[in-house]
């Protein structure tokens, strides 16, 4: 309702805007004039909308923040709780104005509290996918189309190359290995938000109800989940102090991406090196990062999902951002949809 | 198809020997015939099909592809095989289904020429991913995995609880999809019995002398040959189908027809193939690189023949007529072969000779001093020892002259695989040379292993505190007059390189010894190295 009446008091001059002109990309990240503030900047600003609590799209240091109550969470636990001045609530699907401009948050289906951002004055509606996924994930809300002039996607597998397996047959091939080869610890790489507990529901919906070691850097985030109400099973720290050490034979671990090229990773019995990443379809990757295991998981949309969900949505111009958006455009192009690269920079395409 | 994907993308990233002979017995184990007989020829490398060029695969993507999407598609992924098992769409209302490997294998077998660019589509729409990857790798024929043909039959020994060299002396008489052995391995059949005669044989390979193996052994049991450096044959001549064949099993009789004619023998032998002059004629021996030009060759022209003739240095004897001597003590099967090269051409058969010692000192000096330079080194045999397919370790060992050493710089250093993936264990390393500006390094080899565990730790400490620059998983580390971190590489031997930067290539180096108390101003010169060419270890 109050979206409704602000719009309606907008001045004539909106009414004819172009979408490019009610955001565009500025050093700082994306920018709405109208409304003064940024979405996801990458530097600190006087009002950010924030889409998710990925460490790219979520810094510290802004001094007011827009953004889901489990994506302000995510960044309290990550920075602390002076990581803003001034935090506000977005609902799910409740329209709200900022400096006149009217805004709402709708499920992105990414990870935990993840939101696309639809953006509208003057009667043309801008949607900010943000990161969002199409396939079901047991931690976090399903994407919902949003009809809109402009829908900005990411593009981060926008490759013909990309199709994600089924998550659950990937799962399954890490139980299969862990019967073939029970004297081995397997360590899985996947990321601290979202990926980790997402593995960890995938393998307890398909019944592995033995405790599971988790890297420190997961400790906070599994427990936020499991206060929201995603039951992770029996969680226990990979870490033990004391002088006599388990190896953690037969046994899955997981722990962030970075930890296994650190010492961290000696402490286990002839580790299998597993990796939760869409990256885990290219052969190349997984053998440049000494990975035996490739689990494709992916918290990102496949070819096939981005380009169904540009037809779904069917809006008018299609923009799009980090990755490989030259592959999208083409694509777009070849269906005569418009379309442009929107060249934002500061968001790392390669961490999944 | 499914199965044999899955263990083809295992195989490609599992470093471990041991862990691929588990997943290769469990794949052969749980596979029905003749899909696991067909696996086992293609990572065998026995599998003969009609093998598919790269052009058509990429004209069955771009019936339905973009070409500009295509490329970009081919950019990023590098492998067209890769790329189109990826970016294939099968047709609205295809469900991907399981197609045996034995079914794609007998159905390309059958297919015409004509009748392939179908067969391909065809397959491609029904596999998924994994399954059309795997596909396209067989068809391309480049398959590439990391499996000798050893590892896979050490599965087999394991999947049916036998022993490698039962597997070993069948191998070659046997073919794909190889039902025989594999009734036989999963206990429904006896051992298969071979037919055909003059049928290659595997050979008998040494383990080389390591550290402390001579301890505990006494030189009266056994014998010291000459190593030369020429290429192991065997000879057939069986109810007068007359053979030569490589040591892989290759024949290789067209290239070398005077054997073919001289051997005028009943059996098969065991020899080195040499060119130049038997003993028997006391002319030289030539070296390996005569020989090359001997190699490789469909056709031999007469004055290849008259330059480089051909001859066999007889090792060992595994059949004298029809009877089977393998079963014998090397000493009588060496009495046996004496005989037989007694009665043979002199131009084109010449024995072995043994080397008398008394003490491992006084062979260790002849050894590091040989009287001729087609010599690598020695060969010690068991006198009791029976001709054993394969290479296990006890009854033959190999000796080879010292190898070279150098000083050298780590310059670049990598992380290694499974256990090793937390440790910089992949080290690039250089020499000194004149480069315009100064003296400068240039690197010269790669090694990955020489060290123990404790020197290990040394080398990852060093790396992770001198990093100066990194290239994606490469770490470049600090290498300058006064800095940096010298060690002591030992190889085999040096060949020319174009590939090279330096021009030289190594043959297995390895890190001999790490040398913290040098500098790495002190670290050898470019110019050692290249007067070492040609030099064999």
């Amino acid at each position: 309702m109050r979206g409704q009446l602000a719009e309606a008091r907008l001045p004539a001059i909106f009414v004819r805007m172009k979408p490019d002109s009610l955001l565009y990309p500025a050093p700082k990240g994306l920018y709405c004039q109208k409304g003064d503030f940024y979405i996801d900047p990458v530097q600190p600003v006087e009002r950010a909308l924030i889409t998710h609590g990925h460490s790219d799209h979520a810094r510290a240091g802004h001094r007011r923040v827009l953004a889901t109550r489990e994506t302000l969470d995510i960044m309290r636990i990550r920075y602390g709780d002076g990581f803003c001045g001034e935090s506000e609530i977005a609902k799910l699907g409740e329209a709200m104005t900022v400096n006149g401009v009217r805004v709402s948050f709708h499920p992105a289906g990414h990870v935990l509290g993840s939101a696309q951002i639809a953006v509208e004055a003057g009667g043309k509606r801008i949607v900010v996918s943000g990161d969002y996924k199409r396939r079901s994930d047991p931690t976090c809300r399903p994407f919902e189309p949003v009809s809109c002039d402009v829908f900005i996607t990411e593009a981060t597998f926008g490759l013909p190359v990309f199709h994600h397996p089924d998550d659950r047959a990937e799962t399954a091939r890490l139980l299969a290995s862990l019967k073939q080869f029970p004297e081995r610890a397997h360590v899985v790489g996947a990321y601290a938000l979202g990926k980790a507990q997402r593995v960890i529901a995938l393998l307890r919906q398909q019944g592995y109800d033995e405790p599971i070691h988790i890297h420190g850097a997961l400790a906070k985030l599994c427990e936020y989940y499991r206060t929201e109400g995603i039951d992770l099973g029996d969680l226990r720290p990979a870490t033990l102090a004391g002088d006599k050490r388990p190896d953690f034979a037969g046994g899955i671990v997981i722990g962030p991406p970075s930890a296994f090229a650190d010492r961290w990773a000696r402490r286990f019995a002839e580790p299998v090196a597993a990796f939760a990443s869409g990256w885990m379809l290219i052969r190349q990757r997984a053998k440049q990062r000494g990975v035996e295991l490739p689990l494709v998981i992916s918290d990102h949309c496949d070819w096939a999902e981005l380009t169904g969900t540009i037809r779904e949505i069917a809006p008018a111009e299609v923009w799009v951002t980090h990755g490989r958006e030259e592959a999208l455009v083409r694509w777009c192009e070849l269906e005569c949809i418009p379309a442009r690269p929107l060249h934002l920079v500061g968001y790392d395409d390669e961490g999944e | 198809m499914k199965a044999f994907a899955e263990l083809l993308g295992r195989l490609v990233l599992t470093p471990q020997r041991n862990a691929k002979i588990r997943l290769l017995a469990d794949y052969f184990r749980s596979t029905p015939d003749p899909s696991r007989g067909f696996a086992l020829a293609a990572i065998a490398g026995t599998l003969s099909l009609n093998t598919v060029k790269p052009a058509l695969i990429r004209d069955l993507l771009l019936e339905r592809m973009d070409e500009v999407l295509f490329h970009y598609s081919y950019d990023y992924v590098g492998d067209l095989a890769e790329t189109v098992s990826l970016a294939w769409e099968p047709p609205q209302g295809t469900a991907p289904a399981d197609i045996p490997l034995g079914e794609v294998v007998e159905r390309l077998q059958r297919a015409g020429r004509s009748e392939v660019r179908s067969l391909v589509r065809d397959v491609l729409d029904r596999l998924d991913t994994a399954g059309r990857f795997a596909f396209l790798k067989l068809v391309t024929g480049g398959l590439r995995i990391g499996v000798s043909a050893r590892l896979a039959k050490q599965a087999l020994a394991d999947m049916g609880g036998k022993d490698i060299g039962e597997i070993e002396t069948l191998w070659h008489g046997l073919s794909p999809p190889y039902l025989p052995l594999f009734l036989w391995l999963s206990g429904e059949a006896e051992m298969p019995v071979l037919t055909t005669p003059a049928v290659f044989h595997s050979v008998m390979l040494a383990t080389p002398i390591g550290e402390g193996d001579l301890e505990g052994l006494d030189p009266a049991d056994f014998a010291a040959e000459w190593k030369w450096d020429g290429i192991r044959v065997q000879l057939a001549n069986i109810g007068g189908v007359r053979r030569l064949y490589s040591r892989s099993g290759d024949e290789i009789s067209g290239a070398f027809p005077e054997i073919i004619e001289a051997a005028d023998i009943a059996g098969v032998i065991d020899g080195e193939l040499l060119v130049g002059g038997t003993m028997r004629t006391n002319r030289a021996t030539a070296t390996f690189g005569d020989l090359q030009q001997r190699l490789n060759r469909k056709t031999v022209n007469r004055k290849l023949f008259e330059d480089f003739p051909a001859f066999i240095r007889g090792y060992d004897i595994l059949f004298s007529g029809e009877r089977d001597m393998r079963p014998e003590p090397f000493q009588t099967r060496r009495q046996a072969l004496a005989a037989l090269i007694d009665a043979a051409s002199p131009q084109h058969f010449d024995l072995s000779p043994l080397v008398p010692f008394s003490t491992w000192e006084e062979l260790d000096r002849l050894r590091s001093e040989p009287p001729d330079p087609v010599i690598e080194g020695i060969m010690l045999k068991r006198l009791d020892s029976p001709y054993l397919a394969g290479r296990m370790k006890g009854p033959w060992f190999k000796w080879k002259r010292a190898p070279f050493n150098i000083d050298a710089v780590l310059m670049y250093a990598q992380r290694g695989h499974g256990k090793r993936s937390s440790y910089y264990s992949d080290f690039t390393f250089g020499v000194w040379t004149e480069a315009e500006g100064g003296t400068a390094l240039v690197p010269v080899g790669k090694a990955y292993f020489g060290f123990t565990d404790a020197e290990l730790e040394v080398l990852d400490r060093f790396v992770r505190d001198n990093t100066v620059e990194r290239f994606g998983p490469v770490r470049a580390v600090r290498a300058e007059p006064d800095a940096g971190f010298v060690v002591e590489v030992a190889f085999e031997g040096l060949n020319r390189s174009t590939r090279h930067k330096s021009g030289v290539a190594m043959r297995f180096p390895r890190i001999a010894r790490l040398r913290p108390d040098k500098l790495p101003r002190e670290a050898d010169r470019l110019e050692t190295l290249q007067a070492m060419i040609g030099i064999k270890s």
